[in-house]
């Protein structure tokens, strides 16, 4: 086989894994939502899916939900426009879900004399290919409110819209700091730079270097994901969000965004914050790399489930915040402490360098 | 000092700077929540290993575990017996008249023991009726009727089933539910 025709399938291979991996684990997190948040309230969760009587701690409302929401009427208001009222969930959806190309799911290996890189989409500008990517995704809410033809839908979409783009001017200064000391914009080049140790012993993740910039970054994402204790845009029960009048299969797609997307945030958090594919004492075991490359991916995976856990425990905790509260946050919080930090950062690193 | 207001002034509780920051009172927050996750998710776990552990939730899985009902809950009637066995209803109809839904119906009739002049021929009360207010059991002079059979699954395939005779309130025989198909076409 010609090279590139290894090249193809290689690309098919790892963008397959990418959109399994985003995709099952939102599908997972549909679990989880209900599973931990019964766990720490002291209730069940549900468990009444069953199986030929085998309910398996609940897991199969995974595959009741789709099923159910499937065999839905798809409903699109009468007044409603049907192209972009279509169109709206399937971008919200695809931008999510391009956003995981660019994630380092693992270091690049020699193997039969040559490079396999273990990203789906090598590029050198990761993080600005992800925040872009995000950003096209406020369209898919812009347009479903406007196309349900319901004032609420439009508010609804009005809000999120102001929402993301807020937070995104913040989410991008944040990044302004970290990126800066790692001196790159590829998320790989990033996690490499975060192998080396601090005094010998600590591992130089971004978490020890920029804890601000941790804290703000999990803040602004949250409020980018729309997940609670952001999530006014949707405001599920209590204030009427931009899919009120979505339905069946294409309200799934604007549920599984918010996964997606909290999967992709959590990506980002582990390539920059934690130290992406690394584990400490990972390398004393000796394996050959290729082996030790994969083995880096399931560190990466398992974090990525350790952040999500995190965001999940945050969601179920802290209660919804209000709407010029939310914008204050963004606009006189995460933005001038951002700066902050990246001033002192810049300053540092100058000092450090000179 | 008649028309003078006294106005209290209550002052709004004040945060402090570590509570305005909010980091240190979500990380207080998320101790609490995670506290309660990983202690249930231990005692789960135990649990499904077969161990001894306190329950991990608060969760009455009803249809399979029994309902748990207080002991003073208002619930389906019972008519209670003399010590000689027949029924304590006098027919005086005080249930029957005070019952605000109407659901209790007697019919009287002579009673054999002179002392005790009047019983019921017949006893019925339509659960279906009923609202489980408890005036019947407030209003018996003779203490024969009261809520205390603990049950609470009365549920019948027609209305006619939802009526319980005087015999099926004593307890002398079984309430008989007859499982009909139904007429209504969304009712499995």
């Amino acid at each position: 086989m010609s090279s590139f025709w290894v090249d193809a399938l290689w690309s098919a291979v790892k963008v397959l894994g990418a959109v399994g991996f985003g995709m099952g684990l939102a599908g997972i997190l549909s679990w989880v939502e209900r599973k931990q948040s019964a766990l720490l309230q002291d209730r069940i969760g549900a468990n009444r899916a069953d199986i030929l009587g085998y309910r398996l701690l609940g897991l199969f409302h995974m595959l009741a939900d789709p099923i159910k929401l499937l065999v839905k009427e798809d409903f699109v208001p009468p007044q409603g426009q049907r192209f972009w009222h279509d169109l709206a969930p399937g971008l919200s959806l695809a931008c999510a879900t391009l956003c995981l190309a660019a994630l380092p799911f693992g270091d690049s290996f020699e193997l039969f004399g040559r490079s396999w890189s273990l990203r789906p989409l090598p590029m050198g500008a990761g993080v600005v290919f992800v925040l872009a990517s995000l950003s096209v995704g406020v369209h898919g809410i812009a347009m479903a409110g406007w196309s349900s033809a319901s004032a609420y839908s439009l508010l609804g979409g009005l809000r999120g819209a102001a929402q993301m783009i807020s937070y995104e001017v913040a989410m991008l200064s944040i990044l302004a700091a970290p990126l800066f000391l790692y001196g790159t914009l590829d998320l790989a080049e990033a996690v490499r730079w975060q192998a080396r140790t601090l005094w010998g012993f600590l591992p130089a993740w971004g978490l020890l270097l920029q804890p601000l910039a941790f804290l703000l970054f999990l803040t602004a994402g949250a409020a980018e994901t729309k997940r609670a204790p952001f999530d006014l845009p949707e405001g599920e029960a209590e204030i009427v969000g931009y899919f009120v009048e979505y339905s069946g299969m294409k309200f799934a797609m604007f549920m599984t965004t918010d996964f997606v997307e909290s999967v992709v945030l959590a990506g980002l958090t582990t390539a920059l914050f934690l130290g992406g594919w690394h584990l400490p004492g990972l390398g004393l075991l000796g394996l050959p790399q290729p082996l030790f490359a994969l083995a880096g991916v399931g560190v990466f995976a398992a974090k990525v489930v350790a952040v999500l856990w995190l965001l999940m425990q945050i969601r179920w905790t802290l209660p919804r915040f209000r709407y010029d509260q939310l914008l204050a946050l963004g606009w006189k919080g995460l933005l001038p402490l951002s700066l902050l930090n990246f001033a002192a950062t810049a300053w540092v690193v100058w000092g450090w360098t000179r | 000092m008649s028309g003078r207001i006294t106005v209290k002034t209550v002052e709004r509780p004040r945060m402090g700077l570590l509570e305005q920051v909010y980091v240190f009172e979500a990380l207080r927050g998320l101790w609490v929540t995670s506290r309660h996750f990983f202690l249930n998710l231990w005692r789960h776990t135990l649990k499904a290993a077969g161990l001894k552990a306190e329950p991990g939730a608060v969760t009455i899985q009803y249809p399979e575990d029994p309902a748990v009902v207080a002991r003073r809950a208002r619930t389906r009637h019972r008519l209670l017996k003399r010590e000689d066995g027949s029924p304590r209803c006098v027919a005086c109809l005080l249930c029957e008249t005070i019952c605000p839904a109407k659901c209790i119906r007697i019919v009287a009739e002579e009673s054999p023991d002179v002392m005790v002049e009047k019983r019921a021929k017949s006893f019925e009360i339509d659960l279906g009726e009923c609202v489980f207010c408890g005036y019947c059991v407030e209003a018996c002079p003779e203490d024969a009727i009261r809520m205390d059979s603990g049950q609470v699954e009365m549920s019948a395939h027609s209305r006619e089933d939802m009526v319980w005779t005087m015999a099926e309130l004593m307890g002398d025989q079984p309430k008989l539910r007859p499982i009909r198909p139904s007429k209504d076409p969304l009712a499995g």
